[in-house]
């Protein structure tokens, strides 16, 4: 789309605001002056600074499990969640395959890279700064594949179709041994080390994870902005309306699930270097739906809800066994989820957008200052 | 042209799959018409699982992911029944009702609420499917549960040309598919409340507005497809097994059955539980470690040459 084209599209609708269904932050003032600097600083809020300075500090207080075990984990999985989150946030299609395409991508590395399966030696052992970029690659044309497949049906078919291929992959790896090497699946896939850094000790590896989070993180947000992403939400509110103003409503659809491929894939590696292993049950149904669990536990609404919802799922999935009996665990997670998607659709994000709306009403004069400072 | 396209379309699906069976009876008759009677057998519970799913999904617009969940709970009933009364008749109707009523439950007690929330109410199914699944693993454990067939369907039937023996029970399942698709075609059409339910699959606002109980109906149709997930389950528990897990792979089956043979269409679902039961079959039969490749096959195939199904219609 041309910069006239995109111009045209702008002034024609009510702009961002109207297409996005969310009113624009209000009384939120930029914490550095905008002064001739680049509009990138413009942007940085105090809750930035503090969350971006939390999350550093974070590995230097928490002992090495917490930080492997939650910080690491919950990035990951975010990462996952994040890319359902832009498919179905942003572009209406909720698909539960996001979790196949990061098990693509992680059996990739492990079958591309080294790996030890067992008995059978599969891995053909390429070198990481091969097999990732490749397992990657494929993964997002995977996630191509499956977005053409189910963009041919709307709406509620979409999340059918992608259980149904995500559902078929996992007995595709469970059966065929030549490929997938069945239910052992492949062990000890594990980071490699670079520039003398073991990636798989806990503290670089929390950093890698938080480096390609942030870097998902910002490029959704930045994309969302961008052309492309305001197309795809106006094909979200009105498919017919956008396809008479001459958009390919079927491309934009595939294009947002490779690019959401290429996020969940990138996720998919992390996940299978903080396991260290991956097999049919990385895969299995239940992961698929935990995906869209986090997702919507989190909140739909803005790209930082899947991590908050990977955050509580983890420490959940962590801390149950303290708390109640450890096999318990999918009722205590299937209940959360289905509290949350009766009472608070939009999550833990539409849950505190709801608390501050209650707070602000009570006291409406301090409402400027209250939102203010919001970490 | 059209015409043309159809005959390509017969001939580039038809010739290899003719070819294939030549080969396949030259080699083994056996096997082929034991897997063909398995398949077709496997076809007949497809069938009457995924009619139950396609009912609510045609009127309602629900995709019950719980449907599965619903089945295992059949079967587990039915298992228990059996177990305390000895009666197979019985474990069949426990089966069907105690599914039926927890699918009541959840239309008047959920589903009643998010009317038109298509979305919303999909996923409140995918947190009963996860819930139910852990309640019934707490309740009867992790271990394999199977059913023994009633008496007079226990044994092998002998004498068939060709095959020799095959079991009783699994080639019952066949007239059993056949009766309730037939029963479910004369409900649906012949009665007045199927009348209703087709009525609502058209235009259910016109249904409203021509002063029928709409609410009603939801509740009968989803009873009575979760019913049919129970029903199967009785059936399943003796012809399969039941252990955590099955929920998924009949809900698998239900979901391909419905997408192949086009949504909301319970003769789509006979057609689709047919292909997909014997595709199942022969691949495990005949390609063990890539039988689910030709159940995806299938899916792209009919995804990409007729997005609402063999026999769908726009909706």
């Amino acid at each position: 789309m041309s910069a006239a084209q995109w111009r045209k599209a702008m002034n024609a609708g009510a702009g961002r605001v109207a297409m996005s269904g969310r009113p624009a932050p209000r009384g939120q003032t930029p914490l550095l002056a905008v002064g001739g600097l680049s509009p990138l600083l413009a942007a940085v809020r105090a809750r930035h600074v503090l969350v971006l300075a939390a999350l550093l500090v974070f590995p230097w207080v928490a002992t090495p499990f917490i930080t492997y075990q939650i910080g690491a984990q919950s990035l990951a999985l975010g990462l996952i969640a994040l890319s359902l989150t832009f498919l179905g946030g942003y572009g209406g299609m909720v698909s539960l395959a996001q979790m196949t395409v990061a098990g693509i991508a992680g059996y990739l590395v492990a079958i591309l890279g080294a790996a030890s399966a067992s008995d059978a030696s599969i891995s053909l052992g390429w070198p990481w700064w091969l097999a990732v970029p490749a397992a990657i690659a494929v993964a997002a044309l995977c996630a191509a594949f499956i977005g053409w497949l189910s963009v041919r049906t709307e709406g509620i078919y979409t999340i059918m179709i992608t259980l149904a291929v995500g559902v078929a992959f996992y007995y595709l790896c469970l059966q065929n041994y030549s490929v997938f090497n069945g239910f052992q699946g492949f062990q000890r896939v594990q980071a490699p080390t670079v520039f003398g850094i073991n990636w798989r000790e806990p503290l670089p590896f929390f950093h890698l994870a938080l480096f390609w989070s942030l870097a998902g993180y910002f490029f959704v947000k930045y994309l969302l902005r961008a052309p492309f992403g305001v197309a795809l939400q106006g094909i979200r509110d009105n498919p017919r309306r956008m396809n008479a103003l001459g958009y390919n409503v079927t491309a934009h659809r595939i294009a947002a699930y490779a690019v959401a491929g290429v996020v969940a894939a990138v996720g998919g590696v992390l996940l299978v270097w903080y396991n260290g292993l991956i097999g049919p049950g990385s895969v299995g149904t239940s992961w698929l739906i935990n995906i869209l669990v986090i997702a919507v536990l989190g909140g739909m609404r803005h790209p930082i809800g899947p991590f908050l919802g990977a955050i509580v799922f983890v420490l959940l999935q962590t801390f149950a066994i303290d708390l109640f009996d450890r096999e318990r665990f999918n009722l205590v997670i299937g209940g959360v989820f289905l509290a949350i998607v009766l009472f608070s659709p939009d999550g833990l994000l539409g849950w505190w957008a709801g608390l501050q709306r209650k707070f602000s009403n009570m006291r409406p004069a301090s409402r400027v200052s209250h939102r203010g400072d919001l970490p | 042209m059209a015409k043309f396209w159809r005959w390509f379309w017969s001939l580039v699906i038809g010739v290899p799959l003719a070819v294939f069976a030549v080969w396949a009876m030259w080699d083994n008759a056996r096997l082929f018409f034991i897997t063909l009677l398995n398949g077709l057998t496997l076809s007949s519970l497809y069938f009457i699982v995924a009619s139950g799913f396609t009912l609510v999904f045609g009127l309602m617009r629900n995709v019950n992911l719980a449907h599965g969940s619903l089945y295992l709970l059949g079967g587990y009933l039915g298992y228990f029944t059996a177990q305390y009364s000895g009666s197979f008749v019985l474990a069949l109707a426990a089966g069907f009702a105690g599914a039926a009523l927890v699918g009541l439950a959840m239309q008047v007690g959920i589903f009643r609420f998010m009317q038109g929330q298509e979305l919303r109410q999909t996923m409140v199914t995918i947190g009963l499917s996860i819930v139910f699944a852990d309640l019934m693993m707490w309740a009867i454990g992790a271990q394999v549960h199977q059913m023994d067939a009633p008496a007079w369907l226990d044994g092998p039937l002998r004498g068939i040309p060709l095959i020799n023996a095959y079991s009783k029970y699994r080639l019952s399942l066949l007239p059993i598919g056949i009766i309730i698709g037939v029963l479910l075609w004369l409900f649906l059409n012949r009665t007045r409340v199927g009348m209703m339910i087709r009525a609502g699959v058209d235009d259910r606002q016109m249904l409203a507005a021509s002063g029928v109980n709409v609410n009603l109906v939801f509740a009968v149709t989803f009873a009575i497809g979760a019913g049919l997930a129970g029903f199967g389950g009785v059936i399943g528990a003796v012809e399969l097994s039941m252990v955590p897990g099955e929920d998924v792979r009949l809900l698998l089956a239900s979901l391909i059955v419905v997408i192949v043979g086009g949504m909301g269409s319970v003769v789509g679902a006979a057609v689709g539980a047919v292909i997909l039961g014997l595709a199942e079959t022969y691949g495990l039969a005949y390609a063990p470690t890539y039988s689910v490749v030709f159940t995806f096959v299938i899916l792209v195939l009919v995804m990409a040459f007729r997005p609402r199904g063999l026999l769908g219609r726009p909706a």
